[in-house]
């Protein structure tokens, strides 16, 4: 008899009700273990979880309650990592000097200086100042509202828009870890049950907006948006700006969920069960040094891995010339007429390509870019930063529009890799590139074309 | 070198179990990918008396009767990779629904230690937990514990180490069925242990069966021929 | 007017306690419901909706499960009693 006769067989012998009686003798059991061996002396007990659930799930404050609690974690972030980046962009701007200081001294040739210090030393400082100090603020301000059992709540609160959508609530939850990285947020998609609903939240996870993108967004958005504003209020202006992202990213992912739902995932959201644990506590050191230090980290660790080879890439193919013109530039000039649409330019457009690997390093790319021709080769502080931008024509529409193709564009090639292990289907991980690059593109080529219209720039 | 000593942390969600396993591996630990919670999983080694323990965090799952691909893992892991002691966390304030993962894993395997974490908090509820008569109940040791305020782990371990080198013998008291069922298990047992000898309790997967779990028919099915082929690959080398 | 005490979970109110009798779903969310303690027999206790009315958080064997109404209208039981009344 093989196995599959096997089954056949068993199935012959079972039957509904016998299938039940053995998870009622479980239980059975399990009750009377509880009663030989466990007594319980107080009647009532756990009312600090429902009083708090009253307020957060609360048909009136639980949504504004959410909003809050998301631009709360943001604008730490945003207020907390403003000094320690400037002071580790300084630090590493005075190591700099030092460094080409050293290189003179030895007489390095100045290709050497270039390709070291120029290329890979600026490239991954720059990596570490924008990047760590959101890093290490985020991840434990978001692992202590985790921890504190916060995240169900909101998977409870959404369920609703999920369902009309065709998605499943927990993608609420995957959506979250997507804020910390995209990449493990596809692997955590494994908890959600049905495949279907699954694969939805794989293909839209990218519209959360990952640590890799956030440095991209926050310089952007208090460059360009939160400009006019000082001290802390710039701090809110710039998170303002950022929940708005985040909503619309948001929206988005809902819109593509509905789509993908009536068509190529078509099909009713199947069962679906969510367990909501008591809020406890957590430890609050331990989960600060734990997240600091595997988190944090690790993805830190990643980014300077890209960013090493990916900024010796950009000075190389900016210091090499065919006839007047350095590859760089060759290859911005075939990429402008296209960025030009779109409200971007060549140099935009490159640094996405480039940054494919990471998202981290398309900043940083950028910036060297755009140094590899300007007059300002020193930056030493954010105005000298934005001087660097308006000199190559940016207005606010290009800052918008940057920013909307960082949250729209196509996932990071580790989040790629993850679709293609956790879907095993080529057709699948070609749409999570697709789906969100033609997105990225008609939202901004929507918002350059009517900004061009009605001559607002 | 001796190969360490894995210990397999199962339980539902929600039980602390996470808790436990970066309290016992403190930052000793890692994980193929950057992963927010226990998505895939985790390793991290201890030492103790001389030993290296490996343990290893499973996702959380409600039952062996797998639903996600989060809980294949889990059940996977338990019931193919076969870890030296399985770790079953329980949460101390919500007894009755955990005992039925602990009573599923234990028809499966023997080397169990059942762990009521959370102990500090069910008694501030006014839950008092007799482990003695629960540990003669199940025939495995069990033990209370705080993972957050490291509580019960020096008997923890002492009980993994004393697992592992056969000082404890685990007797899981066996779960009988209604005469009904009992019937059926007798009539296919035979031939599932015909077909997987006792790489696996028969007991366990003819209830299974009659459970009417097909993903893990399969799984025991793709491992089965998995196997096979390995065998008739050493034979084609051997007579090679 | 006849009055009957059968409900489905779906139909409770806030602090409506409910002693499950029929599960009317099958298969894997079956097994699941069984899994999570929505046993027959077992004592339900209705917690609250979520802001958009759907899905309800029910007490069950000690945990707090929430269960959309594609499921809950199909678990049937007899109200025992809510806590408000007493």
């Amino acid at each position: 008899m093989n196995i599959q006769q096997l089954f056949s067989e068993a199935q012959q012998l079972s039957s509904p009700k016998l299938r039940d009686e053995i998870v009622h003798h479980l239980y059975q059991r399990s009750n009377q273990l509880c009663q030989e061996g466990v007594t319980y002396s107080k009647s009532k007990s756990d009312t600090k979880t429902e009083k708090l659930d009253a307020i957060f799930t609360s048909p009136f404050l639980g949504f504004p309650i959410m909003i809050v609690m998301l631009g709360l974690v943001f604008y730490i972030t945003i207020a907390g990592a403003n000094i320690p980046s400037t002071m580790l962009a300084e630090f590493f701007g005075w190591l700099e000097n030092y460094l080409t200081a050293f290189f003179t001294f030895i007489h390095a040739p100045d290709w050497l200086h270039g390709v070291l210090v120029l290329g890979l030393y600026r490239g991954t400082t720059w990596v570490i100042s924008v990047m760590l100090p959101p890093m290490a603020i985020f991840f434990p301000t978001f692992a202590l509202l985790e921890n504190y059992g916060y995240l169900p709540r909101v998977a409870f609160n959404m369920d609703r828009i999920f369902k009309k959508v065709g998605a499943h609530g927990k993608q609420s939850l995957t959506m979250a870890m997507g804020f910390g990285c995209n990449a493990a947020a596809v692997i955590s998609t494994r908890i959600i049950e049905s495949p279907r609903e699954r694969m939805l939240a794989i293909l839209t996870n990218n519209f959360v907006p990952c640590n890799g993108r956030w440095g991209t967004l926050i310089v952007f958005a208090s460059l360009f948006m939160a400009a006019n504003f000082t001290g802390g209020l710039k701090s809110l202006v710039t998170t303002g700006v950022i929940v708005g992202l985040v909503l619309f990213g948001i929206i988005v992912t809902f819109f593509v969920s509905w789509v993908l739902s009536k068509t190529a995932l078509k099909g009713v959201p199947t069962h679906y069960t969510l367990e909501l644990p008591p809020y406890r506590r957590p430890k609050f050191f331990d989960t600060v040094i734990r997240s600091s230090l595997t988190k944090s980290w690790a993805v830190l660790v990643r980014a300077v891995k890209v960013a090493a080879p990916a900024a010796i890439l950009t000075w190389v193919v900016a210091n090499i010339y065919i006839g007047d013109t350095s590859i760089l530039m060759y290859m911005v000039q075939f990429l402008d007429p296209f960025g030009q649409m779109l409200g971007l330019d060549g140099y935009i457009m490159l640094a996405f390509i480039l940054g494919l690997p990471a998202n981290e390093i398309v900043l940083p790319i950028l910036l060297m870019g755009y140094l590899s021709t300007g007059a300002l080769t020193e930056v030493d502080s954010l105005v000298d930063l934005k001087k660097i931008f308006l000199e190559q024509g940016w207005t606010w529409v290009t800052a918008l529009n940057m920013m909307l193709f960082s949250l729209l564009h196509y996932p990071c090639g580790t989040t790629l890799i993850n679709i293609y292990k956790e879907t095993k289907s080529k057709k699948w991980t070609f749409l999570a590139f697709l789906i969100p690059t033609v997105i990225a593109i008609l939202v901004t080529f929507i918002i350059a074309q009517t900004a061009r219209l009605l001559g607002w720039i | 070198m001796t190969n360490p000593i894995r210990v397999a942390l199962a339980g539902n969600p929600n039980t602390g179990k996470s808790t436990l396993f970066n309290a016992l591996t403190g930052l000793r630990q890692h994980t193929g990918n950057w992963a927010g919670k226990t998505v895939s999983l985790a390793e991290g080694k201890v030492q103790y008396k001389g030993k290296t323990y490996s343990f290893i965090d499973l996702p959380g799952t409600y039952s062996l009767f797998s639903n996600s691909t989060d809980e294949e893992v889990a059940r996977n892991y338990i019931v193919f990779e076969k870890p030296d002691v399985t770790l079953v966390v329980l949460d101390a304030t919500s007894l009755e629904r955990n005992f039925n993962l602990a009573l599923q894993v234990l028809e499966m395997t023997t080397n169990v230690i059942v762990c009521i974490n959370l102990i500090d908090e069910a008694e501030k509820k006014g839950i008092k937990i007799n482990e003695r008569i629960l540990t003669n109940k199940l025939g495995v040791p069990v033990i209370k514990l705080s993972a957050r305020n490291k509580v019960g782990f020096d008997l923890l371990l002492d009980t993994i180490e004393r697992i592992a080198n056969g000082t404890i013998e685990c007797k899981p008291t066996l779960m009988t069925y209604s005469d009904e069922i009992e019937e059926q298990i007798y009539k296919i047992e035979p031939y599932i242990r015909g077909m997987i000898g006792d790489r696996l309790s028969s007991r366990w997967v003819s209830l299974r069966l009659l459970d009417g779990d097909e993903k893990l028919l399969n799984e025991i099915n793709k491992r089965l021929r998995l196997e096979e082929v390995k065998i008739t690959d050493e034979y084609s080398t051997a007579i090679l | 007017m006849h009055t009957t005490n059968r409900l489905t979970l779906y139909q409770g109110k806030k602090g409506d306690f409910i002693r499950i009798t029929d599960i009317f779903l099958e298969g894997v969310m079956r097994r699941r419901l069984l899994d999570l303690g929505f046993v027959p027999g077992a004592i339900i206790e209705v917690l609250k909706k979520s802001p958009l009315g759907d899905p309800i958080a029910f007490r069950v064997s000690q945990t707090t499960i929430a269960l959309r109404k594609e499921e809950s209208s199909k678990i049937e039981g007899e109200l025992i009693s809510n806590d408000k009344s007493n």
